[in-house]
C-alpha cells in the first residue's frame, strides 16, 4: 500500500517502553506494511508523546482481526468498568481541549 | 570451484544537499562491478532490504541501499520510518538528490565499471520511475511493484509528493524493466496497463512482467505475500536485465 495514510488521535495517558513510562498525547494509527509483525499489511499504532518531541514511541502491529477484536474488547471493558465505576467524569486536561 | 567475495558494510555518503547520510553497501570483491542503487521501502531500511543488496552484490553489483530516513534518526530504523510516516513521508526532491549521492558514491570506486543501475521496491519503485525519468547516469531502472506512478486522485499530490511520475514518461532516459504482481491493488491491473500503454506510445525501452497468483512485494520471503516461484523468475529478470544493460554494456565497451 505505502500509503502514508496516519490517522491521528489525541490521547491523556501513559506509556511504557524501553525506557520506563513516559506520558503520551498521541496515536498515529495506520493501516500499512508492518516492520516486524509477519503480515502483508497491519494495523499499526504508535502512542508518542508529541509534546516531548514525539521521538520515543510505544508500538503494535496487528492484523486487521485482531484491531477489530482490540476495538471491541476496549469498548467492552470500558462498558463493564463504568458499571462497577460509574461514568468516568473528563479529565481537567481534556475538558480544558 | 569458483571463489566467492563479498565485503557488507555501513557507509557514509553525501546525499541531497549534502546532507552526510548512512547507507548499505554490499560489493563483491575484485571488479570491475557496475554499481546499483537501491531504493528501499516504504516500511524503511530494514533487514530484507540488506538482504536484498547484498543478494545483488552476490550476483555481480556493487549495490548501495541509501537510508532514505536518515534526517530523522538517530533510532533504529523503524522507529525513523514512524516518525517520516507520522510526517507525511519523504519529499520526492530528497529521495532524488539522495539517490544521485549514491550514484556519486558508486562512480567514485576505483573498481566501478561506469554503469549504474536503480532499482526500488514498493515506494522504491516509484522512486526508482522518478528518478530514471529525472537524474542523468543511470543506465538501466528496475520499478519492482511501485505503486502511485499514476495518480487518478488529484488530491494525492501534494508538496513532497507534486508530480505524478507517469506524466515525467517522456524524459526517461533508460531502459525500464518492471514487475508486476497481477494481484497487486497499488498499482492494479489497470494502472500497470496503462504505464505500458504510455511507454510504448512514447517509444521508450522497456519489459514489463505479470506474474498470476502474485500481490505486492512477492519477493519478500518474511512477508505471507512471498511467492517462491514468481520471486524466483523475477529475480532472474532482474539480473539478466542489469548483466545486459551495465555488465555486458560495459564489457562491449571496453573491447
Amino acid at each position: 500500500m505505502c500509503s502514508y495514510i496516519v490517522e491521528k488521535a489525541k490521547l491523556l495517558g501513559s506509556a511504557k517502553g524501553p525506557n520506563g513510562w513516559m506520558r503520551i498525547d498521541t496515536a498515529n494509527v495506520y493501516y500499512d506494511h508492518p516492520f516486524h509483525a509477519p503480515l502483508d499489511h497491519a494495523l499499526g499504532i504508535d502512542f508518542i508523546s508529541e509534546a516531548d518531541g514525539g521521538r520515543d514511541r510505544v508500538a503494535v502491529e496487528l492484523s486487521a482481526a485482531s484491531a477489530r477484536e482490540l476495538v471491541a474488547k476496549i469498548l467492552a471493558a470500558l462498558a463493564n468498568g463504568e458499571i462497577e465505576h460509574g461514568k468516568a467524569a473528563h479529565h481537567p486536561m481534556e475538558a480544558a481541549e | 570451484m569458483t571463489y566467492e567475495s563479498m565485503l557488507a558494510e555501513t557507509i557514509a555518503f553525501r546525499g541531497h544537499h549534502g546532507d552526510l547520510g548512512e547507507a548499505y553497501y554490499a560489493r563483491p570483491l575484485g571488479g570491475p562491478w557496475p554499481g546499483v542503487v537501491l531504493v528501499h521501502h516504504m516500511p524503511g531500511w530494514d533487514e530484507w532490504i540488506k538482504e536484498a543488496t547484498r543478494k545483488l552484490a552476490h550476483h555481480g553489483f556493487a549495490t548501495i541501499a541509501p537510508h532514505l530516513y536518515f534526517r530523522e534518526g538517530p533510532g533504529s530504523p523503524d522507529d525513523v520510518g514512524a516518525r517520516v510516516r507520522a510526517a507525511g513521508g519523504v519529499a520526492d526532491e530528497q529521495v532524488l538528490g539522495d539517490v544521485a549521492g549514491a550514484m556519486e558514491f558508486l562512480r567514485a570506486q576505483p573498481y566501478a565499471n561506469g554503469k549504474i543501475g536503480v532499482i526500488g521496491f514498493c515506494s522504491g519503485g516509484r522512486h526508482t520511475y522518478l528518478a530514471a525519468c529525472s537524474l542523468d547516469g543511470i543506465d538501466a531502472a528496475v520499478d519492482c511493484w511501485g505503486g502511485n506512478v499514476i495518480v487518478d486522485d488529484p488530491k494525492q499530490l501534494n508538496a513532497k509528493r507534486p508530480v505524478a511520475p507517469i506524466d515525467l514518461t517522456a524524459k526517461l532516459r533508460c531502459p525500464l524493466l518492471g514487475l508486476f504482481g497481477n494481484d497487486d491493488e497499488n498499482p492494479n491491473r489497470d494502472q500497470v496497463n496503462r504505464t505500458e500503454a504510455m511507454l510504448k506510445k512514447l517509444g521508450k525501452t522497456y519489459e514489463f512482467h505479470r506474474y498470476d497468483g502474485a500481490g505486492h512485494a512477492f519477493f519478500n520471503a518474511t512477508r505471507p505475500a512471498y511467492r517462491p516461484e514468481q520471486a524466483l523468475d523475477g529475480w532472474t529478470k532482474v539480473f539478466g536485465f542489469f548483466h545486459k544493460h551495465l555488465t555486458a554494456a560495459a564489457a562491449a565497451r571496453a573491447a
